[in-house]
């Protein structure tokens, strides 16, 4: 009869070399699995723009490993989305950023502002990391520094392109810009101002600007009203703060056209602003059902499932994830190498799958940064109308 | 220029009213209630979810907005501020505690409303056009309402049994204590008043400005910015703080406008020159 003691170790090698089993069969798991980094900001007044990013890449990183995952070379990897809220701190976005490379993922969505896009640029080079900021300083992105991706259209260039729109089809002539008291509003509308001017407009307010955290936009709206601009810009408006800018200035009696060169959100202007928003003008993606192809629809279906309801900010947002996973497809090598991704970024060509026709994914940026470092997004302007986006032109750049 | 006058007058009101909670709460406990901006944000989520959701009378938004911020006042005080009072010599310990339930009231009102800003459908339409002013008829009509919340508030204070033992207890805890006052039961009651209030007002405000989880720590700063004016714990100077502050405002994006963003750092040097000279500000202590 066996005694206790050589069933105990019997017992006890079972479930050692069941551990062993299990451990290897995870371990095998984990390295199919891809991950790729958002750093961003996803609390506070301006949570909206980080949380689009979230969402639009915890969407597709469900759909892709609900259909199986994505493959890369001779391997299918399982979509893993690895977050850290930066809280638009820039010494946060650099523990996010470090804390990214601790755990090895070599592609990073983000910084969604200036600063902090800036300040993680030193720990992305050192750690082999190319990251995807919507931030849209020049130096990020023009030689010596390689490691950024504008992940969005500038608002250097869709000003220009939305003014000269206006100038033409709307007649306008005199326009004024307000700005929040912050680096990127402040960024946005001097180069909106320097591109007015160089069209030929007159720029009738230059230097207004109000606390990012101003709840009543009447006091630093009246003066400006009173100038009676065709056109009044709103620099790197906040989507909190467009439905209050835009009905104070209607409420004054403002009949202009109103603009901004930032993404917005159909719903928090008809629940802000009503019909007071109509005709107002701002730059988005690929959702409007003029241009949007089906993956488009079944993206905006499965978001809304997912967390409720959309935000029209991913129409911008759903594209950095997908050009990372189509890049890496083009080269596999560059899964864990950044220098092939950039290598590859030169040649690189996909279909567009969120829009309709034959539209293609590709690096861009020659004009602006003298080599290409930026997504190439539909430039989608759009004029809301009653509760929704209407596409009013569609432009591209570089 | 009466464009100008107006705007201030109204934003004063709005101020005066975003104040006076966080003035009776420090006028009570000696505690700044740093969650004084999440209480107000959450009165105006509240009123979203009522009014703006639901579709509920807006009277009856406001009341679940006053009701839940005062319910909610209440239980901090009792189970939080006044264990830490009791238990702790430091006042430093009741600020951290005011701090920590800040960030707890942000965290869950990002979680359970979202990040995205909210609005309500106008409660009227129109805009009065006349004598040089322009205001929607929707600001009128809260402008009103708070008027009449911040008179009921003051005659509350100044008339009702309540109101003059809390009044007592602000002006000297022990004194009011030895008269008979009870001095936890009107201290929580002080407590749930001014979460009332800050629900209230958020309830009223989001009709004109909206609400978002984010704007809770600047309602706060603000709200300490006008009481810094007119002195912490008088009533009568959260009033006079927040027109100040309105008319500063006001005045300042029109005439320094040239200037770029010069308006609060003028706002900002006057004040500490002003705390410099009277640091007890307009009013100061005590009540009354």
């Amino acid at each position: 009869m066996t005694d206790f003691s050589t069933l105990t170790r019997r017992a006890l090698m079972a479930s050692v070399a069941a551990f062993a089993l299990i451990a290897s069969s995870v371990g095998a798991l984990a390295a199919d699995e891809l991950k790729i980094g958002f750093v961003g900001v996803t609390s506070g007044p301006a949570a909206a723009w980080g949380t689009s990013n979230v969402r639009s890449m915890q969407t597709l990183e469900a759909m892709y490993n609900e259909a199986g995952g994505v493959k890369i070379g001779d391997k299918t990897y399982m979509i893993k989305v690895v977050t850290f809220d930066d809280q638009k701190d820039p010494k946060r976005a650099v523990e996010g950023m470090e804390k990214m490379a601790q755990e090895g993922i070599h592609y990073v969505v983000g910084p969604n502002v200036d600063d902090g896009a800036a300040a993680v640029r030193p720990v992305a080079e050192k750690n082999g990391i190319v990251y995807f900021p919507y931030a849209f300083p020049k130096e990020l992105y023009t030689a010596p520094a390689s490691n950024a991706v504008l992940g969005m259209i500038a608002n250097y260039q869709s000003g220009p392109a939305i003014y000269k729109y206006l100038m033409a089809n709307k007649g306008v002539k005199k326009v004024a810009f307000v700005a929040a008291n912050e680096s990127d509003p402040l960024s946005q509308r001097d180069g909106g101002v320097a591109a007015a001017k160089a069209l030929g407009l007159e720029v009738v307010a230059a230097n207004d600007t109000y606390q990012n955290d101003t709840r009543d936009f009447t006091p630093v709206l009246t003066p400006i009203v009173a100038l009676k601009p065709d056109l009044l810009v709103l620099s790197g408006v906040a989507p909190a703060n467009a439905p209050l800018l835009i009905r104070s200035a209607r409420e004054l009696g403002y009949e202009g056209l109103i603009s901004t060169e930032t993404a917005q959100d159909a719903k928090v202007l008809a629940e802000g602003a009503g019909e007071l928003a109509n005709g107002f003008i701002s730059v988005g993606g690929a959702s409007t059902p003029e241009i949007a192809s089906d993956q488009m629809k079944a993206f905006v279906a499965k978001y809304t499932t997912m967390f409720g309801e959309y935000n029209d900010e991913s129409n911008t947002k759903v594209y950095a994830l997908d050009y990372i996973l189509e890049t890496l497809k083009a080269n596999p090598a560059a899964i864990d190498n950044v220098e092939e991704f950039k290598k590859t970024m030169d040649t690189f060509s996909a279909p567009n799958p969120y829009l309709k026709g034959d539209a293609k994914l590709g690096y861009v940026g020659t004009t602006s940064f003298g080599q290409k470092r930026q997504l190439s997004v539909p430039m989608v302007v759009n004029e809301y109308k009653d509760g929704a986006f209407q596409t009013l032109f569609v432009g591209t750049v570089d | 220029m009466e464009q100008i006058v107006a705007n201030g007058l109204y934003l004063g009101a709005q101020y005066a009213l975003i104040a006076l909670g966080l003035t009776l709460i420090f006028g009570l406990m000696n505690v700044l209630n740093f969650a004084h901006g999440q209480m107000y944000v959450l009165g105006g989520f509240i009123t979203y979810a009522v009014y703006g959701q639901l579709g509920l009378p807006f009277v009856l938004a406001i009341l679940a907005s006053g009701t839940t911020l005062f319910v909610i006042g209440g239980l901090m005080e009792r189970y939080l501020f006044r264990t830490v009072i009791k238990r702790s010599h430091r006042e430093e310990s009741t600020m951290l505690l005011a701090a920590a339930t800040a960030f707890f009231f942000d965290a869950v009102i990002l979680l359970v409303f979202g990040e995205k800003q909210r609005g309500v459908p106008k409660i009227v339409k129109g805009v009065f056009n006349d004598f040089g002013i322009i205001l929607p008829y929707d600001r009128l009509l809260v402008g009103l309402l708070a008027a009449i919340s911040i008179i009921s508030f003051i005659l509350l204070m100044k008339y009702s049994k309540p109101g003059r033992a809390m009044r007592a207890l602000a002006q000297d805890r022990v004194a009011a204590q030895l008269m008979g006052v009870e001095v936890e039961r009107f201290t929580m009651l002080g407590f749930a008043l001014g979460a009332m209030l800050a629900g209230i007002t958020g309830g009223l405000l989001v009709t004109i400005t909206g609400v978002n989880a984010g704007i809770g720590g600047p309602i706060s700063i603000k709200a300490f910015t006008m009481i810094m004016i007119g002195g912490a714990g008088v009533v009568g100077g959260a009033i006079a703080g927040g027109f100040i502050l309105g008319m500063m405002e006001s005045i300042g994006l029109t005439i320094l406008r040239e200037y770029g963003d010069v308006t609060y750092l003028v706002i900002f040097a006057s004040l500490m020159v002003f705390l410099s000279i009277r640091p007890n500000g307009l009013m100061g202590k005590p009540w009354g």
